[in-house]
């Protein structure tokens, strides 16, 4: 995202968009990220519930991996989940949240 | 500007500054009022409770547990499209000084009316600028008045500076504790309908109330874009240099009382010059009458606006005198010289001039300063003119040594 100039954005650090902190990537703060096995997902939806950055990716009423453009890797998935089917991995062995 | 301002017939009153004050917030009928009485202050809230209490406003008056929760009440209703003033002193301010750049970096036009007292310890309720000059880096554009007529011409101008689309800062307007705020003096008040019409209406660009255009106030901001929002209330301190004589052009058009960034006392021709804030500047010029009759040529510049500084005005005043004393009502411990003195060389600087300056602290903690010291400081910058320095830059008035 482009970012805009001082005579560009709103003053006061207003927000003047509904729903724009789509555009506000926080995937980079992450440390550890979430990794959903499959095999032990009931798609129950505590992680969509608890998740703070609506980061946890559903299609079709399933839980399908996370957004790792916006999920900050804070762990509240893997805590809540019933089933222990969320983990905690490191970056490099995950690609949408779903093992590789 | 072209704006057609009848001139509108003031009565004259006897009142104390901050019942002058009291009265101008009663003719400005802000929408919000939250306070905590506190010495020298406390009669300015004590009186606009009673204009409460009688309906002679329709302020919601908020009677707040403390400073803290005073501004952060204004915040509210100011982010919420309201008129939000309040008024403190010393200690009220100084607790307010987190929320303070909370108010200004939201681009909250809050009037604050502040009678100046000094900091504890040593406890002391008496005037010195200790507190405005501790909030003289939170964003808040400040108006200083020399007597109780500038105290209740800057009130009211205050509220049009800080909610011009240009501008929209938090603005206080500071008169001295006691001498100001607690001596009757003689001044002439506006009629509520001419008040009521120089301050206009507010309508803000945003609200928090605006259901139909809803907006986030106060979300986090980080290192991709807080610089350019605090680049944006610099801009916003500029146009307030070029906002404020305006504003005091019309207000002189309404009243007869003209007001500019500074007041030039008897400085056209003046050799020996002194700056001032505040109630002083009235002291300084019975002294200045007294050197001219002696045929000294010596002169004032009083500093009606201190943030923003006007640095270029400032220059231009002071830079072709022979020496130039600045006196300070507070101390910035450690630091070459203080708050005034600081902007003022600073200002000479910047702008190509090196007269000879020296700073003066003066007046801490109520200390009394009477026209025979301040001829002592025209004597000194007459000395300072002929031999060069001698001695400290930094001097002090009335001091035991």
């Amino acid at each position: 995202m482009k970012l805009k100039t001082w005579k560009e954005v709103p003053i006061g650090g207003l927000i003047t968009d509904a729903g724009n902190s789509v555009q506000y990537e926080t995937g980079g703060w992450r440390a550890n990220c979430p990794v959903i096995d499959a095999e032990k997902c009931s798609h129950c939806m505590l992680c969509w519930v608890y998740c703070p950055e609506g980061a946890i990716r559903v299609e079709d009423d399933k839980v399908v991996g996370i957004d790792l453009t916006h999920c900050k890797g804070c762990g509240i998935c893997a805590r809540e989940c019933p089933r222990k089917a969320v983990t905690m991995g490191k970056e490099a062995a995950v690609k949408e949240g779903v093992k590789v | 500007m072209t704006l057609k301002i009848e001139k509108a017939k003031g009565t004259p009153l006897a009142l104390d500054g901050d019942k002058a004050v009291a009265l101008a917030m009663r003719q400005m009928n802000p929408d919000v009022v939250a306070a905590y009485p506190i010495t020298p202050q406390t009669e300015i809230v004590m009186r606009f409770s009673d204009y409460v209490a009688n309906g002679e406003v329709a302020t919601e008056f908020v009677p707040v547990e403390s400073e803290h929760a005073a501004m952060s009440v204004c915040i509210g209703a100011s982010a919420a499209g309201g008129r939000a003033q309040t008024a403190t002193a010393g200690a009220g301010l100084a607790f307010m000084w987190e929320v303070l750049w909370v108010a200004s970096g939201t681009r909250l036009p809050i009037v604050m009316h502040v009678v100046n007292r000094s900091l504890s310890s040593p406890l002391n309720i008496l005037c010195d600028h200790s507190d405005t000059m501790g909030a003289r880096d939170a964003g808040w554009v400040q108006l200083y008045g020399e007597n109780v007529q500038e105290a209740y011409d800057n009130a009211i101008q205050t509220i049009r500076i800080a909610e011009h689309p240009d501008v929209m800062l938090p603005t206080l307007h500071a008169l001295d504790g006691f001498i100001v705020g607690h001596n009757m003096e003689r001044l002439e008040v506006l009629p509520d309908e001419a008040v009521r019409k120089f301050i206009g209406t507010y309508k803000p660009e945003h609200s928090l109330l605006d259901v139909d255009q809803p907006v986030t106030y106060g979300p986090t901001d980080f290192h991709d874009y807080f610089t350019e929002h605090k680049r944006q209330q610099i801009a916003g301190m500029e146009k307030a240099l070029e906002v404020i004589p305006l504003i005091g052009e019309e207000y002189g058009r309404l009243s007869g009382r003209y007001y500019g960034l500074v007041e030039e006392y008897r400085l056209e021709d003046a050799e020996f010059v002194t700056v001032v804030l505040g109630s002083t500047a009235g002291t300084i010029k019975v002294a200045v009458d007294e050197l001219r009759e002696r045929g000294i040529k010596a002169g004032l510049l009083k500093i009606r606006c201190f943030r923003p500084f006007p640095a270029a005005v400032v220059a231009r005043a002071l830079g072709h005198r022979k020496a130039v004393a600045v006196l300070d009502r507070s101390v910035s411990f450690g630091a070459q010289g203080n708050a005034l003195f600081l902007e003022v060389c600073t200002a000479l600087l910047t702008n190509g001039f090196a007269p000879k300056v020296v700073n003066y602290v003066f007046g801490l903690g109520g200390r009394d300063t009477i026209p025979a010291q301040i001829i002592q400081v025209y004597q000194d910058l007459i000395k300072l003119d002929k031999v060069g320095l001698v001695g400290p830059t930094l001097r002090y008035i009335g001091l035991r040594e």
